[in-house]
C-alpha cells in the first residue's frame, strides 16, 4: 500500500514572515562576526600577530 | 513527508509563525531602548577616559541589546496584563504575533549574548551591570514588584537608571560619584514620569490589576508626591555642577530645566479634583520626557566643550 505524501505548505503571509525572519537573523549574525572580528583587532592591535612561532 | 515524521510534527504541534521581524524589534521596546542607548552613551562619553570609538560602539549596542532583552521578557511574563490596556495591547504577544515561549527564549538569548559580549570585549565590570540590571527589571520589578506594591517603579525604576553606570563603567572599569549622580537624575526622574501617566490612564491600571500610585494612594496622595520628587530632583540635577563634573553653565541650564519640573508638577498639584480630561498631568508627562533628553544633552555637550576647551592653543 502506497502512502501518500503530505507536505506542510506555508500560506503567503507565512512565507513573507519566514522570509523577514531569515534575512534578520542573516544580518545579526553577520554583524557578530564583524564585531568579533574588529573589535579582537581593536584590543589586540598589531602584536596579535607578533607571536613566536 | 512519511505518516511518522508527520505524526511527530503533529504530536509537537507544529506551529507556523506568521511573525515578521519587526515584530521581534517590537519586543524589544525600541522607545524604551533608545533612551537606554542615549544615556549609557553620555555615561560612556562624560567618562575621564579616552576609549576606542569601535569598542565604545560595541559597548553601546550590548547595553542596547541588553535593555531590548529586558523588555522581550517583560512582554512574556505580562502579557495578560498588556492585553488589558490599550496603551499595550498592541504588543506583539497579545495580538498573537509571537507565542509567550517565543518570546522568553528570544528574550533569553539576546541577554546572555549581550552580557557575554560586554564582558569578553569590553570589561566583566560593565558585562556584570548589565547582567544586574536584566535580573532587577525582569525578576525584582517585573515578576516581583509590579503586582504587589504601589512602590513598583520607585524600586523598579533602579534598572532603567543604571545605563550610564554601565556606560561609565565600560570606560573606565569602575563606578565614581559622577555616575552615580547620573543614576540618580534617572532614578528620582522614574517615579513622577510614570505617575503623571498613571493619573490619566488609572482606570486601565485598575482594569488590569497594577496597584500603581492612584489607585492605591489616591489621586491627591500621587499629586502630592509627584510634586515631592520634583522638588528633589531640581537640586540633583544641579548636582554634577556642584561636585565639580560640569560647569555653572550646566548648572544654570540644569536648574532652568528642573524649575520647570518643578513649575509643571505644581499645576498636576493643584489641578482640580474632577478635571476628567488632565492635562496638567499629560503636559508633564510629555514634560518629562524631554526633560531627561535636555539634562542629559546639556551635560554631554558641557562634558565635550570642556574637553575642547582643555586642548592646548584652545581659549
Amino acid at each position: 500500500m502506497e502512502i501518500e505524501e503530505e507536505r506542510v505548505t506555508l500560506t503567503a503571509s507565512q512565507k513573507k514572515a519566514q522570509r523577514s525572519r531569515s534575512i534578520a537573523i542573516g544580518l545579526a549574525l553577520a554583524a557578530l562576526v564583524v564585531i568579533f572580528y574588529i573589535a579582537t583587532i581593536a584590543k589586540f592591535g598589531p602584536s596579535l600577530l607578533d607571536r613566536a612561532m | 513527508m512519511s505518516l511518522v515524521e508527520k505524526n511527530l510534527i503533529e504530536d509537537a504541534g507544529l506551529h507556523l509563525s506568521e511573525a515578521t521581524a519587526a515584530d521581534y524589534f517590537a519586543l524589544l521596546k525600541p522607545r524604551v531602548m533608545s533612551l537606554v542607548v542615549f544615556t549609557a552613551f553620555v555615561g560612556l562619553v562624560a567618562a575621564p577616559v579616552a576609549t576606542n570609538p569601535f569598542i565604545a560602539m560595541i559597548a553601546v549596542l550590548a547595553i542596547a541589546v541588553g535593555a531590548g532583552a529586558s523588555g522581550a521578557l517583560n512582554m512574556w511574563y505580562d502579557a495578560d496584563i498588556d492585553a488589558l490596556m490599550s496603551r499595550t495591547a498592541k504588543r506583539p504577544i497579545p495580538m498573537g504575533r509571537i507565542r509567550p515561549e517565543e518570546a522568553l527564549t528570544f528574550g533569553l538569548i539576546l541577554a546572555v549574548l549581550s552580557v557575554m559580549t560586554l564582558g569578553v570585549l569590553v570589561n566583566w565590570l560593565a558585562g556584570a551591570l548589565l547582567a544586574f540590571t536584566i535580573f532587577f527589571y525582569v525578576v525584582v520589578y517585573t515578576m516581583w514588584l509590579k503586582r504587589r506594591t504601589p512602590q513598583n517603579i520607585v524600586i523598579g525604576g533602579a534598572a532603567g537608571a543604571i545605563p550610564p553606570v554601565i556606560g561609565w563603567a565600560a570606560a573606565t572599569g569602575s563606578v565614581s560619584l559622577e555616575s552615580v549622580i547620573l543614576f540618580l537624575i534617572i532614578f528620582l526622574w522614574t517615579p513622577p514620569h510614570f505617575w503623571a501617566l498613571a493619573l490619566f490612564k488609572a482606570d486601565e491600571y485598575g482594569r488590569a490589576g497594577v496597584p500603581m500610585m492612584p489607585n492605591v494612594a489616591g489621586l491627591a496622595s500621587t499629586r502630592r508626591q509627584i510634586f515631592g520628587y520634583a522638588l528633589i530632583i531640581l537640586p540633583v540635577g544641579v548636582l554634577p555642577a556642584v561636585v565639580g563634573s560640569a560647569s555653572v553653565g550646566y548648572g544654570a541650564v540644569a536648574f532652568a530645566l528642573g524649575a520647570a519640573f518643578v513649575w509643571y508638577a505644581w499645576r498636576v498639584l493643584k489641578m482640580p479634583e474632577g478635571d476628567r480630561a488632565m492635562r496638567p498631568a499629560k503636559a508633564l508627562f510629555a514634560y518629562s520626557l524631554l526633560y531627561l533628553f535636555a539634562i542629559f544633552t546639556a551635560y554631554l555637550a558641557d562634558v565635550v566643550v570642556q574637553r575642547m576647551l582643555a586642548l592646548p592653543g584652545v581659549a
